[in-house]
């Protein structure tokens, strides 16, 4: 009961237009009832990420492979910041969605989002893209809740 | 009010004073561009070029990429010649790549590019490239811009007249420049050229899918100088045309005794003939050694393979394989016009230029309609051949390409310049002057069946007073003109790398959305890859030490290295985790006898370390990566040999030191 469990909120949301380019204030003119944009999930493709329990053991297999390969050299697996900050308590700090698209829209991410720009200021050194899928990024995601003590 | 009037009267009176002055003057180098020359080279910050240009490195053996019609460098590749800016030739990857029969060899003489063809029409997959002086042919891959192949050619005394290729990039076919003796012994004295000198065509067969190359078969022909070459397409599919000199079969102080003939040939080979000749397996086996190199993009890893035999035809036993058509004086350029039907020869030291008939040439081989034989090979009729001459075209005409409305461009070097001229009628329409003495030429699709025009540029063989000058070795430079209009318009003066020879361009849609950005990790099947920190290891087999190095911003794992003993063979096999594009990382360590290496995303590449002395050595990133690019380094601690210091290696470790 503890674990968070991020239900969808509509599903009419789903496929709808998701422009990974800032709008134009002309755009943002037109639309005065703007598709509501949560800050906490970022910006990118992953709008809404349905979350289960017990963790799907295959996922966090492939998590932990792509981890070790296009991750670690920057991110360790408990609180301390190498390069980038430690993975502990990423999932309970910030919202699925968020953190995979700063997995795989990480330039636009760095560019617009507030909690992404506060980090580079910490860290100085920008997060790579690398070139990662946005089913891998769930993999990631799936190792990480696991890194952070689901079940 | 008046005043400010009677001023400008009296100054635009003094402008054209000036103006008739001016001319007046013979024409000088700063005369020469008109009008809206800038505006139509100018490609404003952020924007693209419409064509990509190919241009030979000659002496430096390397090709550079250009963009037209702004002339920017974007690209130097090295194809026979080590580049120590990339690790190519210095990397223990890319090594194999330069290996010979003769051992490895640093350095080649690079002169013609060819672009692979579909049904004659650039297709933007591959690009050729000679070595003339250790005959070689490289094949440049267009979604990587780096070379990966290399094949040798044996039974060439310099491979000049190569590479060219025909209509579907069936074959790259390469000949001979000096004919040499063949077969056994090779031993023999110089001055029995004639009995004992041979020439020899290489068919390099591609393979449609990989690009792979293979000597399918050699021609042996006649002793003496082949120089420039074309395929035939459309109707002359099926044919080469080669350009010959040197039928006097001289072998001392050529630029006399190899001028004497009124006539050289331009040979015509009907190499479908040759398929049938070696179908029936009428090909010859010998023995040649020649080595075949292939990178693989898998392992980014080359390998050379020895190859030690051939097969080989000798035209003399098959008379109809090839004819000869005289062609005045010294041939040089052999060119065949989009529509395949004619062949312009441009003799050197001749005063016309003959433009052949693939249809003529045809019916005159099926009338006998021979002057002679050359060694057994019939000779057919010039005026037989001949379409017609283009009459005064200029002095030493060199090489010709086209465009898409029967137009021809013709370079001449003794009278330093292009001269336009109509195919079919052999009218001259226009000529302009180039600064100074131009070789080659390319028109973009020149050689091909559908050219896409737009511009000449000239390859020029001096620069002079065109740059500020640098001492006494100057840039050397193209220039481009303009052919949309009637009158051909210079535009714009560019340097390039190396000497330019041969070029050809082709439109920036063709291939720019192929190119490769990154290599996936995930595919990395280097035998040393660190696909990952967690693999990051240092290894000893007896006095080799196999470092496993990952590079990502801003850190090399590990960068704490002990346990390497003076004597020892160190190999550094970086990978580079990145997976973003434009973001190598690069490998240097002080004392290093070979280069630096350069790492492309998702790539292993390896430098070979011999340290000579004890004591902690730095090593570093060379390519400026992010804001802590300075930070990205690491020690090598080098004890003496036969010392036991234990095998040690770490990042991030500060041994309890606070």
């Amino acid at each position: 009961m503890k674990n968070l469990i991020i239900l969808l909120s509509a599903m009419v949301t789903l496929g709808a237009c998701a422009p990974d380019k800032p709008k134009t204030d002309e755009a943002a003119k037109k639309s005065p009832v703007a598709e509501v944009v949560d800050p906490t999930k970022g910006i990118g493709q992953v709008k809404n990420v349905t979350l289960h329990n017990p963790l799907d053991a295959e996922r966090v297999q492939r998590g932990l492979d792509i981890y070790e390969m296009k991750c670690s050299a920057c991110h360790k697996l408990d609180d301390q910041r190498v390069v980038g900050p430690g993975f502990k308590d990423v999932t309970k700090r910030r919202k699925p969605e968020w953190i995979m698209n700063m997995i795989t829209n990480v330039d636009v991410m760095l560019d617009q989002d507030e909690e992404a720009q506060k980090l580079l200021e910490l860290c100085l050194t920008r997060m790579p893209n690398q070139n990662v899928s946005i089913g891998d990024a769930r993999d990631v995601l799936e190792f990480m809740r696991q890194n952070d003590g689901e079940k | 009010m008046k005043n400010i009037l009677n001023r400008i009267i009296l100054m635009l009176g003094l402008l054209s004073v000036l103006y008739a002055m001016e001319s007046c003057k013979p024409k000088g180098p700063a005369a020469v561009t008109t009008g809206d020359a800038a505006s139509k080279v100018y490609v404003a910050p952020g924007q693209y070029d419409e064509f990509y240009n190919f241009v030979s490195g000659g002496f430096n053996g390397q090709m550079a990429v250009y963009g037209l019609p702004s002339g920017r460098l974007f690209r130097n590749i090295p194809v026979f010649s080590v580049n120590p800016e990339s690790g190519y030739g210095y990397s223990e990857e890319t090594k194999p790549m330069l290996n010979t029969s003769h051992g490895f060899i640093p350095w080649d003489d690079l002169h013609h590019p060819a672009l692979s063809t579909t049904k004659g029409e650039h297709d933007g997959r591959w690009l050729f490239g000679n070595a003339n002086n250790t005959p070689r042919v490289g094949r440049i891959d267009l979604t990587t811009f780096r070379t990966v192949e290399i094949i040798e050619l044996p039974n060439s005394g310099g491979n000049h007249s190569s590479p060219f290729i025909t209509e579907n990039t069936e074959y790259v076919v390469a000949g001979t420049r000096f004919s040499v003796p063949m077969g056994e012994n090779r031993d023999v004295p110089i001055s029995s050229y004639k009995e004992n000198f041979k020439g020899s065509i290489s068919f390099i067969k591609v393979n449609p899918e990989t690009g792979r190359m293979n000597i399918e078969f050699q021609l042996r022909t006649p002793g003496f100088n082949y120089d420039l070459s074309r395929a035939g397409k459309g109707p002359s599919h099926g044919w080469f045309f080669f350009s010959c000199y040197n039928t006097e079969q001289a072998h001392t102080l050529l630029e006399v005794n190899a001028s004497r003939n009124d006539k050289d040939f331009i040979m015509a080979v009907n190499w479908k003939k040759a398929e049938e000749y070696l179908a029936q397996g009428k090909g010859r086996k010998e023995k040649a050694q020649y080595a075949h190199n292939v990178y693989d993009e898998r392992t980014h890893t080359a390998t050379s393979t020895m190859m030690n035999e051939v097969t080989v035809l000798d035209v003399m036993e098959f008379p109809d394989i090839v004819y000869f058509i005289p062609c005045p004086k010294s041939p040089h350029g052999c060119d065949v016009d989009p529509s395949g039907e004619f062949i312009v020869g441009s003799g050197k030291l001749a005063a016309v230029m003959p433009v052949f008939s693939f249809g003529k040439i045809q019916t005159a081989i099926t009338n006998k309609d021979f002057e002679g034989d050359f060694g057994g090979i019939p000779v057919i009729k010039y005026e037989s051949a001949l379409h017609g001459e283009v009459k005064k075209p200029g002095l030493g005409p060199l090489h010709t390409e086209f465009d898409a409305n029967g137009n021809a461009y013709t370079s001449f070097f003794v009278s330093s310049e292009i001269v336009k001229w109509n195919v079919k009628t052999l009218e001259v329409l226009d000529r302009v002057p180039t600064y100074y003495s131009i070789g080659h030429l390319c028109v973009p699709g020149g050689p091909t069946a559908k050219p896409h025009g737009k511009y000449v540029i000239a390859y020029n063989k001096i620069t002079k007073d065109r740059y500020l000058p640098t001492g006494p070795e100057l840039t050397q430079s193209a220039q481009l003109y303009s052919i949309d209009g009637d009158k051909m318009q210079l535009l714009l003066d560019f340097p390039t790398i190396g000497e330019p020879h041969y070029a050809e361009a082709l439109p920036a849609s063709l291939i720019k959305d192929k190119s490769v950005k990154i290599y996936k990790i995930e595919e990395n099947e280097h035998p040393f890859a660190a696909k990952g920190e967690k693999m990051a290891r240092v290894e000893r087999k007896g006095n080799e030490v196999h470092v496993y190095m990952t590079a990502i911003r801003s850190h090399l794992t590990p960068d704490n290295i002990e346990g390497v003993r003076v004597g020892d063979d160190v190999y550094f096999h970086v990978t580079n985790l990145e997976q973003d594009w434009d973001v190598p990382h690069g490998f240097a360590i002080k004392g290093a006898t070979n280069a630096e290496i350069l790492i492309m995303p998702g790539e292993t590449q390896t430098l070979k370390y011999k340290p000579l002395k004890a004591g902690v050595i730095p090593f570093y990133c060379t390519d400026f990566c992010s804001a802590l690019h300075q930070e990205m380094s690491g020690y090598l601690r080098v004890s003496p040999a036969g010392s036991n210091t234990p095998l040690k290696f770490s990042t991030g470790d500060t041994g309890g030191q606070k």
